[in-house]
Parts: C-alpha cells; structure tokens; sequence
C-alpha cells in the first residue's frame, strides 16, 4: 500500500514537472545544440575543446518572439530547414520581406516576398543557406538565439551583427 | 498603528486560512494551464474556420469549429486529401486551412486563373514540400498563388466538426466523397 502511494506520488510529480517544463520550452525559451561549423566565428568556433575533440556550443533559444513574428537584422534564429522539416538550422537573419538582396556569387538581385527572410551563415564557406536553397518562409523559424550557455567559458550574449554587404531599400 | 494591524492580521485565524487556500489552490491552477497549453500545441486544438475557400466543405453556414489534431503532422501521417493547418508563408501569424494536393515527389496540375481562361500548369513538388489549395478554386489564395509550401508550416489535420450542431461529426466523409468525383 505504501509502495503504491508513494508510487503514485512520484508519477504525480513527474508528470506535473513534465508538463510546466515543456510548457516553458515551448512558450518561452529552451536549451539547443549548436552543430557543425556554419556559424563559425560566432558560434562553435572550434577553439574549445575536451581532450581533443571540439565541445559543441549550447545556446538559449528565446520563443517569445513567435507571438508576433518581429525579427530584425542580424538576428541569429533556429528554423527547420524548408527541404526537411526533421532538421533545424541555426542562421542569421540579412533581410526581411520586401528588400532585395545581392547574392555573392551570382550577380543577380533577389526581392523577399512578403512573409519570407534571408537566412546566412557567418561562416559562408561551408554553410547550407538562402544561397541555395532561396528565401524562407517567417513561419519556419522555431526561436531567436539569444545566449550561450555552455560550454562556460564561452557563456555570453549573442550579438545582433547586421552584415555591411546588402543593398537595402524599401 | 498600522504596523500593529498588520501584525494582528498576520497572526489571525483567517489570514492564515487564506494562505492555506492559495498554497493548495495555485499549483493546480498552474498545473492545468500547462496542461491545456501543452495539449493544445502538441495534441489536439480547437480551430475556428471562415472565409470562403473551403467551400463546401467547410463554412457552408456561417463559421465552423473545428478540432485539429497534432500527432499525424508530427509522424508523417499526412495523405493527400486530408484538410491541414498551414501556417500562412506570406503572413506568419496567419494559419489557414486547405486541402493537401499532393507531397513531395508528385507532379500537381492546376489551372492558373480559373476565373478567366483555362490555361494549366504542371509542376513537381519538391523535396520537403506540400502541394495544398482550396475546395472553392475561385476564391482561395494557395499554393497556386505562392507555390508549394515547406512541409514544416503544416501545423496540424482538421478531422472533426464541432459547431455548427446540426454537422457535427468527421470530416473525412468529404474527403471520400471529394476523391470519388
């Protein structure tokens, strides 16, 4: 009878835990996993390391924002990728609907539709962004990457960098 | 004196009861929020549907209710001819519902202008995307208008009518309905 109550209790608390820590992640803000390289000087730089192998960075993600889906320049923010809604990505935001963007490698000049934003990566070598795949839509975006949280040494704010290589008109 | 009241109250018997109240009745409240606001985004949501691009599936008499479940999206159990949730790619606060076409991979043929001509276009979807439009073609702004739609604004499957009363019941009727003619 003990064992049951106490069985009981603890399945309670579990589940009331559960339940107010998804709400939070999913309202207000989570812990993510940064992978790979494409944000490179900003985020997973390579530098930290356990032993050898390179310690993935962690970051807040902020979901506030989604209430009203402001973003601004130079926002770094988490979205599924448009070709595979499994994977998210994390990038930083270089235009916003109805400005037009100067791609880099060809020369031509694309309008954001309405609803949409341009999505790089700091590290433009190696990163899978709007250069390939186009402009996404504002509705993909998961979250706004405000801090570092671990590994801590590099504990910190994420700053709003707005790249200088964009021609921008209303 | 007034410090002294407030001591005094501090002390009582009902300041105390209060306490006790608020103490039990706090976390239950908060416990249900969560719950209801966790549900809502994961499993199950009511949705109000109007405006006339459903046609006549949805809005035939005025606004419809209807629920919306989470859990298809989320393991990939979205066919053609369900009614989806897409979160609006021109407007991202916007939702709005349709019906999926086709997914990723199928080729999609859709008049361009119904209104005025019957020229029509044939296009692949491609990887990752969802093909959706309207019942009503003549007044519903879909994939037709703004292409096809990246598989992760599909926010959810509207599977049952609860208001208007005199409907109430599944959806899927339609669609059988829909895929026959």
């Amino acid at each position: 009878m003990g064992t049951r109550s106490g069985l009981w209790n603890f399945g309670n608390k579990f589940f009331t835990c559960g339940i107010i820590g998804l709400y939070v992640s999913d309202r207000f803000s989570s812990v993510a996993p940064v992978r790979g390289s494409s944000m490179s000087p900003t985020l997973n730089p390579g530098t930290t390391s356990l032993m050898g192998l390179p310690i993935d960075d962690y970051v807040l993600v902020e979901k506030r924002c989604l209430q009203s889906y402001k973003f601004s320049h130079g926002d770094v923010v988490v979205f599924r990728s448009p070709s595979n809604h499994k994977e998210s990505h994390i990038k930083r935001i270089t235009a916003l609907p109805g400005e037009w963007i100067g791609t880099r490698r060809s020369y031509d000049v694309v309008k954001i539709p309405e609803g949409h934003c341009w999505v790089e990566g700091d590290n433009s070598s190696s990163s899978l962004d709007s250069k390939s795949f186009g402009p996404i839509p504002l509705g993909l975006v998961q979250g706004r990457v405000t801090h570092i949280v671990w590994p801590p040494q590099r504990m910190g704010a994420v700053e709003r960098i707005t790249p200088q290589d964009t021609i921008s008109s209303s | 004196m007034a410090f002294g009241y407030i001591r005094q109250f501090l002390a009582s018997e009902a300041f105390k009861n209060t306490g006790r109240e608020i103490r039990d009745v706090v976390p239950r409240l908060v416990k249900f929020v969560c719950f209801v606001q966790v549900t809502k985004t994961h499993l199950l949501t009511v949705a109000l549907c109007y405006g006339p691009s459903m046609l006549p599936t949805i809005g035939l008499a005025g606004n419809n209710l209807c629920l919306a479940e989470r859990i298809s999206t989320r393991f990939d159990r979205i066919g053609v001819g369900d009614i989806v949730m897409v979160r609006s790619p021109e407007a991202p606060r916007k939702t709005v519902v349709k019906r999926l076409i086709a997914t990723e991979g199928q080729s999609v043929t859709y008049v361009v202008d119904p209104k005025n001509g019957d020229r029509s276009e044939t296009i692949v979807v491609p990887k990752g995307h969802v093909w959706v439009e309207g019942d009503n073609i003549y007044a519903s702004r879909d994939s037709r208008n703004f292409g096809p739609v990246p598989y992760g604004l599909v926010e959810g499957r509207i599977f049952w009518r609860i208001w208007p009363p005199k409907d109430f019941g599944s959806l899927e009727q339609s669609k059988r309905k829909d895929m026959d003619s």
